[in-house]
């Protein structure tokens, strides 16, 4: 039953996602701008635009462009980018273990962070410790992740210069890498300088995308903790002489984390996006970064590439959760 | 636990790799480079190797990279006047029907191959093919025909004459490569491993991120003081004052001016602001309102420029009255339009406007794209409702204005930024007004009678006075409302000798250690 429904749940996808295509495709060419223009500057004779009008095959109707984009979709092809003049699907490919090694990055300190204030929080309940969790999250939620970055660039990259400011990776470092994955691979090659060359560069930009996530998931978690810690199981708990944080661990938590698991996983679509902003303002050089370049030069095909790659992981990021609620959650197992 | 000499020594080991990770981590070298390595925190990203072909060959933004790896058949001095690159020598026969070109003796390829007359005829002829790709091929490069080369001796039939050929060959596009290694490796191999003839060779690029260069230390025009190069794509603004104002870059440029005032007055920076070579302007379209010439009169008349510098850009700006910066080749400091508020009333009055019953129509403007452009332009409305003009204002992002100007649909003003490093009146006010000119807004007969026959003029002198005439014509007649010269602020290191540009580059090449 189980296989079922998580296959049922990965079909259900694949309208999603032609969704995705067709919403995308359509919004950016009516939206104003006329890619060619951009790409031809000052000088070009209307011949010279005709001429790459044609050879980007922008001089055929919506739909007749619509059917060969579909067409070349279901090869692979995401088509050639219009200002890098470059397959956008090795475009992609090149930026997409940047993004991903950051935002899993900053996954985890969100959600080891956010557990943590929530089972500190839960477990001094009405007390001090709590007071103090609810306001720094209520001060982190309020304050948006790219306003975090530019605040620890001011503090910690210039006011007291401590911490890489710029980049991927400290720029005296020399690295040839083969997977773009610098953390891993560096660390399996046993170049520990670039591994943590790499961490020290990645702590900037992956708690400011962490602080909005964790401040969430840890205000979700508790509330939810609080409620499970006065169920008839966790008294039964008690009355074993369990302490409160064994309850709270033990017993409490496997069940508070479904909220609290789901709406990460809203949550985690949201950190995704907002690498657009980070990665721009941290030069570093992901698929965000990209895609902001993408949209200045109207680079129609790369933009199209990038958002059915977050499309894509969007998707599998709440396949992903559905997965873990139903390995969570038995009803959804046994339903 | 049962401690053993083997798993000791496993464990001394894990501690000893745990405790040197704060010391990897806090390395000297993880906050910034320093020595004989020059960090530029750029304000562009730069797309791709190759800058004679594509939409970012002609992004002026991008030429200063360019300019560190390959060479321009011509060069440039800081002031905008031509000098001597790969070319030592130029120019056309008596009745200009054919050119003649020099390669400098000893100038040699990164790989140490000689550049040679034909590797010259490679890059012309390349540039002029339509297949290539270079934008300004078909009306510039494709102006020389039948090219070839007698050992460093280069020649040419000249199939349209064009006045700024030479120039063109120091500006966008006018760039050389080596044709034996470009032919072997094709132009996805030159994009991964590009080579050039320049000062820098390309070491290592981060699409997205960073170049790294090194000196080509046999370069033509000497050693460069720096041996190694690092342009940082910072494209965003707060990141690259971060970057100048932490010390992990020597170089940026393009910050807000109240930054600018307020960084260089810091200890271990300075600064300098220098005039570029790019005019704010309006473009007036003829049509609606804008065909009434005492309403384009007084719409230029109104406009107190000298304010706007002064209050909107802290000063940092040259008002001008032309499509001529003062360091322009046809640039003629007598034609003045001055700030008039009252005659633009009394010229308002005569057509039946006034501030009771304002002549209405719509300026479009940019927000964001260029320094204060739309601040400007809410001074200039400002400005305008003063004397009897309502213009309302539509935001539009800059490829819309390209779309709309190539299909001359743009709105009675709309506001712009022309570049023209080369200084040639053709490529400012020819471009920017002559009506068949897929770029021009204005478009009467009267002024394309006046422009036509300059395009062939082949005597010099009388094809500048010819463009005065112009220029003058057209600030009596109110054919479009230049604004100001853009300033372009560089912060830099203290201990840095820096030379700015006026064509708005920020050369590695040119820049040393004091002293």
């Amino acid at each position: 039953m189980t296989t079922r429904y998580l296959l049922n749940r990965l079909l259900l996808a694949l309208p999603t996602l032609f969704g995705v295509v067709t919403v995308v495709f359509i919004l950016l060419r009516v939206v104003p701008g006329d890619p060619i223009a951009m790409m031809t500057g000052p000088g070009a004779t209307p011949e010279d635009i005709q001429h790459l009008r044609a050879h980007y095959g922008l001089d055929r109707s919506l739909s007749a462009q619509f059917v060969i984009y579909l067409g070349q979709l279901a090869m692979g092809d995401l088509g050639t980018s219009i200002s890098l003049r470059q397959d956008v699907g090795e475009l992609i490919l090149g930026r997409l273990p940047v993004t991903l090694e950051l935002t899993v990055f900053a996954m985890l300190i969100a959600i080891g962070c956010g557990v943590c204030l929530a089972i500190v929080g839960s477990y001094w309940r009405s007390r001090w410790p709590e007071a103090i969790i609810d306001s720094v999250i209520g001060i982190i939620v309020a304050i948006p992740d790219f306003l975090w970055a530019l605040a620890f660039i001011l503090i910690l990259g210039v006011v007291i210069p401590v911490m890489p400011i710029f980049g991927r990776l400290d720029l005296a470092l020399e690295y040839q890498s083969y997977t773009e994955f610098y953390l891993i691979e560096s660390a399996l090659r046993g170049r520990f300088d670039v591994t943590g060359s790499v961490l020290w560069h990645m702590i900037l930009p992956g708690v400011a995308l962490a602080l909005p996530l964790m401040a969430v998931g840890a205000r979700v978690l508790k509330s939810s903790l609080n409620v499970e810690m006065t169920q008839d199981y966790a008294a039964l708990a008690h009355t074993k002489g369990f302490s409160r944080l064994q309850v709270i661990l033990k017993e409490a938590l496997r069940n508070a984390l479904i909220p609290a698991v789901t709406l990460t996983g809203v949550q985690l679509t949201f950190l995704i996006g907002g690498t657009v902003l980070i990665e721009r303002i941290f030069g570093y050089p992901g698929l965000g970064n990209m895609a902001i370049d993408a949209v200045i030069n109207r680079d129609l095909p790369l933009i199209q590439g990038i958002i059915i790659t977050f499309a894509i992981i969007f998707i599998l990021v709440n396949f992903l959760i559905d997965l873990i609620n139903t390995i969570l959650n038995p009803r959804l197992r046994d339903g | 636990m049962k401690i053993d000499r083997r798993s000791f020594l496993q464990y001394s080991g894990a501690v000893s790799a745990a405790s040197s990770l704060p010391a990897i981590l806090m390395s000297p070298g993880a906050l910034g480079a320093s020595g004989d390595t020059l960090t530029i925190a750029y304000n562009v990203s730069l797309p791709n190797w190759d800058p004679t072909v594509g939409l970012s060959s002609v992004n002026p933004g991008l030429q200063s990279i360019w300019k560190s790896v390959f060479d321009q058949y011509i060069d440039q001095h800081p002031d905008l006047t031509f000098k001597a690159g790969v070319l030592t020598k130029w120019g056309w026969n008596s009745d200009k029907t054919k050119v003649h070109m020099t390669v400098r003796d000893g100038a040699t390829w990164q790989d140490g191959q000689p550049i040679t007359g034909e590797d010259i005829v490679w890059n012309l002829k390349r540039a002029g093919h339509p297949d290539t790709g270079n934008p300004v091929g078909g009306f510039i490069w494709a102006s020389l025909g039948n090219l070839s080369a007698n050992g460093n001796e280069v020649t040419g039939d000249v199939n349209q004459y064009t006045p700024d050929i030479f120039k063109w060959m120091s500006f966008l596009t006018g760039y050389i490569l080596p044709p034996h290694y470009h032919d072997k490796v094709g132009a996805e191999g030159f994009e991964k491993n590009p080579l050039g003839s320049g000062p820098y060779k390309v070491k290592e690029f981060v699409r997205g991120s960073f170049v790294r260069l090194e000196a080509y230390d046999d370069y033509w025009g000497g050693k460069p003081a720096f041996k190694n190069v690092i342009f940082k794509f910072v494209t965003d603004v707060s990141s690259r004052i971060a970057e100048i104002e932490s010390g992990s870059s020597d170089i940026t440029l393009a910050v807000p001016f109240e930054e600018y005032d307020r960084l260089s007055q810091k200890s271990g920076l300075t600064g300098v602001t220098t005039p570029v070579s790019d005019i704010a302007m309006i473009f007036f379209n003829d049509v609606g309102p804008m065909e009434d010439p005492n309403v384009r009169k007084a719409a230029v008349h109104a406009v107190d420029k000298e304010a706007i510098v002064k209050r909107l850009l802290r000063g940092y700006g040259v008002p001008l009255s032309t499509l001529q910066a003062p360091e322009y080749t046809a640039y003629d400091s007598s034609i003045v339009v001055d700030h008039n508020p009252e005659l633009a009333k009394e010229l308002l009055a005569k057509s039946g406007y006034s501030t009771d019953n304002p002549v209405k129509f719509t300026i479009q403007t940019t927000r964001g794209y260029l320094p204060k452009d739309y601040e400007v332009i809410q001074a200039v409305v400002g400005m305008w409702r003063k004397v009897g003009i309502e213009a309302e204002i539509e935001v539009y992002e800059v490829a819309k204005h390209y779309e709309l100007r190539a299909q001359d649909t743009l709105a009675p003003a709309a506001f712009y930024n022309w570049g023209n490093s080369i200084g040639d009146p053709g490529t400012s006010t020819g471009h920017a007004m002559f009506g068949p000119s897929p770029h021009s807004t204005w478009d009467t007969d009267d002024l394309d009678g006046m422009i036509g026959p300059l395009w062939g003029e082949k005597d010099e002198d009388k094809r500048i006075a010819g463009w005065k005439k112009v220029d003058r014509y057209i600030a009596e007649n109110a054919y479009v409302l230049p604004l100001y010269q853009q300033v372009q602020p560089v912060l830099y290191k203290s201990d840095l000798a820096f030379t700015s540009h006026g064509a708005n580059y920020v050369l590695p090449f040119t820049t040393r250690p004091k002293g």
